[in-house]
């Protein structure tokens, strides 16, 4: 063209620049500007926000719940077109996110008064902090006010986990504690016998009979990933049962103090004398995969992990044995978690949520769950109900009894030896515990290669613990 | 193998006649510069299949069931299916590739029209202050973005533009354009200024010199930029994370929600991530062909 025609002149030798120049620059235009409008087009069409809102319909109010990724959450965005049905007025948009991206969009948007969300899984960390700044619909009156809801149904300790200054913020959808799980048929090989309730010493000294290099096994496997939910959250249940705590009743931190030095001593030794190799990238995943692969003799976690050890193809399926989480001076200390579904007060759709909340937490829910997935497959952990149900008895017969046991007789409100401010097994309810957390037990995770001793790592612990254990004295005394 | 001298039809025909088999056979000579050749080539193979290998892997685990994929030692005698990829889809990932496409395109195309003129002005047609101009561009990227996210996310949500496209591709424009104006700018330096003066001795305007004479010039900087504005759109995280709910979440995002803390996860996790990359290779493919033609016109060089 016009332009090429100067610069085929200054360079004086391209012949055949010109014309391919020019054939190519158009034909590139045309598919550039076709890409674009394309686009454009799409877009406006979709209503300008984005191609997430194609499908609404005049007439139908949308909520968006934000959601974990958990198998139990994937089975009720499958299952949500039967809650559609059933409320033609109604449509969920779901959104799934990993459990630390949920945990930030979740809270800056409560924080910031964003209402991006109607409905969130929020987990019992948070529940009681986010009902007493008021970012949660308080549903007491709604739960209590409907007699098929049966909100008594739930285990105790669970409803506690989602109240507040006794009302009720959030409904829970899933429920686990923690137990020791173990190969029955290595007990048996070795000649050994593994106690109903098993202290932790007993445990330690199982395991160091199990383990074997030459089978590339470890006598068991603990967490010893940093991060306050991941090797906090068994760390703090052996703390508990030791005698120690984070806090006493006036906030000072305990991290330092016998009953915590003992329980991380006695968990890094175990970890180093009969435990997984490379102990710091150690988490739940890590410990699963190693255990369903036969390369741990005993594990301690989760309860819901048993769904997946005893799922079908698994390698271990069948041979996994699972007793109360081991103790020392407790009777119990099997911590507790729940994944709840709660109303942002912001929301405008206050009784559409209520509706979502109340279908997907019901009785007729883990019906329609066990029906059309399969029994084994119903959100654990919340409805007494649920272990009273033969067919659910039969499908998880492994593991159900003991499972409704611990969830009965866990208390989140006074879990270790001494009583403790906050509501809370694994963790400490206030907001500055997740950094707490953290960078303690990357100090711990330090010793686990020798580059600090243990003493040393609860120092510096202690130190950052009491700073937020000053903010809590500061808040109480105004 | 048949590297001889003699086993070139054009070099048999030339010391033998017609039809007869050469009467002295020359053996292969690997001289030390062939040698050296092969070795760089084979070196190169080894480095391309280092690189290459964390891909392939994620390729061949996306088609594993989760417990093989979870297995170690790894098995590479296994089930495979295409289930994981009919899971990645149930789960909508057209609508999430749909926003990443239109938001990653839309943002290079502005990035790109409002970098090359301001690119030009810093360069060619040197503006004054250009100097302190461009300093600014720079200095623009210094914040932290986690910084500012949250009085970004107070501004968008009293503009009620929170979740929304196009708040989203004004901040990924505001994000890549100083990057593609300094770049930008580097490749208009190298413009031969005796091609813009022929260009205004022949009477062309300001935006024809610009757009028809200089720019075809820079054309692979213009594609390696714009690849660069469009690889970045494509795979941010944080903002989008941050600043959508559903209606205009992207693919990364939606890349983190296969993270299970209570399951296994790899397997579709490698399937969702195999099909994220392939619209960045398409568009390296793309540019790639416009650098190889650009350098092949060697204005510039």
């Amino acid at each position: 063209m016009f332009g090429n025609r100067w610069l085929s002149r200054a360079l004086r030798s391209r012949p055949g620049f010109r014309r391919v120049g020019m054939r190519q620059t158009g034909r590139h235009r045309a598919a550039l500007v076709a890409g674009v409008g394309a686009a454009s087009l799409m877009l406006t069409v979709s209503g300008c926000a984005g191609f997430g809102n194609l499908g609404n319909q005049p007439g139908v109010t949308t909520i968006t719940l934000a959601s974990v990724n958990n198998p139990q959450m994937q089975d009720l965005a499958t299952l949500l077109p039967e809650f559609e049905k059933a409320h033609p007025d109604i449509k969920v948009n779901v959104i799934m996110m990993e459990e630390n991206d949920l945990r930030n969009a979740t809270t800056k948007d409560v924080a910031t008064r964003g209402g991006q969300y109607d409905v969130m899984t929020v987990g019992a960390y948070e529940v009681p902090m986010w009902g007493r700044n008021g970012w949660l619909t308080d549903l007491t009156a709604k739960a209590k006010a409907d007699p098929s809801y049966d909100v008594d149904d739930f285990f105790k300790p669970v409803q506690q986990s989602v109240s507040y200054d006794n009302k009720i913020y959030a409904a829970p959808f899933y429920g686990e504690s923690s137990f020791l799980m173990y190969r029955k048929d290595l007990f048996q090989k070795a000649g050994l016998t593994m106690p109903a309730h098993p202290t932790w010493q007993q445990v330690a000294q199982l395991a160091a009979k199990l383990k074997d290099p030459s089978q590339d096994r470890a006598g068991i496997c603990l967490r010893g990933k940093p991060g306050w939910g991941e090797q906090f959250a068994p760390l703090t249940t052996v703390v508990n049962t030791f005698g120690g705590q984070w806090y006493n009743m006036s906030w000072d931190a305990q991290v330092n103090k016998p009953g915590f030095s003992n329980a991380v001593n006695f968990y890094v030794n175990t970890i180093k004398q009969s435990g997984e190799r490379d102990p710091a990238s150690f988490g739940f995943t890590e410990c699963l995969n190693l255990f369903q692969q036969g390369r741990a003799a005993m594990w301690y976690d989760a309860t819901s992990a048993a769904g997946t050890l005893e799922t079908k193809g698994s390698p271990v399926a069948g041979k996994v044995g699972y007793v109360s989480a081991p103790v020392v001076k407790t009777k119990e200390s099997g911590w507790l978690w729940t994944w709840n579904l709660a109303i942002n007060s912001l929301s405008k759709h206050q009784q559409a949520d209520w509706e979502f909340v109340k279908w997907a937490t019901s009785k007729q829910y883990e019906q329609l769950v066990g029906q059309q997935l399969g029994w084994a497959r119903v959100p654990p952990g919340t409805r007494q109900s649920l272990y009273a149900n033969p067919q659910y008895q039969q499908a998880s017969s492994a593991f159900a009894g003991l499972t409704a046991q611990t969830l009965r007789s866990v208390d989140p409100t006074h879990p270790g030896v001494d009583p403790q401010p906050w509501t809370g097994i694994q963790f400490v309810g206030i907001p500055e515990f997740q950094d707490v957390g953290n960078q303690t037990s990357q100090q711990i995770a330090n010793t686990f290669s020798g580059g600090e001793s243990v003493a040393d790592a609860l120092d510096k612990g202690q130190q950052i613990a009491q700073i937020a254990g000053d903010t809590q004295k500061r808040e109480a005394g105004k | 193998m048949s590297t001889g001298v003699a086993a070139q039809p054009g070099r048999a025909s030339a010391t033998s006649d017609p039809g007869e088999r050469p009467a002295v056979r020359t053996r292969p000579r690997y001289t030390g510069r062939r040698i050296g050749g092969i070795g760089v080539t084979v070196l190169t193979w080894v480095v391309v299949f280092l690189f290459f290998f964390p891909v392939l892997w994620m390729i061949f685990t996306s088609f594993k069931t989760e417990q093989a994929a979870a297995q170690f030692p790894p098995s590479f005698i296994t089930h495979l299916s295409f289930d994981r990829y009919a899971t990645v889809f149930q789960r909508g990932m057209g609508l999430y590739l749909a926003n990443s496409a239109a938001l990653s395109i839309l943002s290079t195309v502005a990035v790109m029209a409002l970098a090359i003129p301001a690119a030009y002005g810093l360069s060619v047609r040197r503006v004054g202050r250009w100097q302190d101009l461009l300093f600014f561009f720079i200095s623009t990227k210094f914040m932290p973005v986690a910084a500012s996210i949250i009085p970004v996310f107070l501004l968008l949500r009293v503009m009620g533009a929170l979740d929304n496209l196009w708040a989203l591709g004004v901040l990924y424009i505001g994000m890549n354009l100083p990057l593609a104006i300094w770049m930008m700018r580097s490749f208009f330096a190298e413009v031969p200024y005796a091609v813009v003066e022929a260009a205004q001795i022949d009477g062309a305007s300001y935006s024809r010199e610009l757009w028809r004479v200089s720019l075809p010039i820079v054309a692979p900087g213009a594609a390696a930029a714009a690849l660069i504005c469009f690889i970045f759109a494509w795979n941010e995280y944080f903002l989008v994370n941050l600043l959508t709910a559903v209606v205009a979440r992207t693919t990364p995002p939606f890349l983190g929600s296969f993270v299970d803390g209570r399951g296994q996860f790899l397997a579709v996790l490698s399937a969702a991530s195999t099909i994220a990359v392939l619209p960045v290779i398409i568009a390296g493919w793309v540019a790639q062909k416009r650098l190889v033609r650009g350098l092949a016109m060697g204005a510039v060089k």
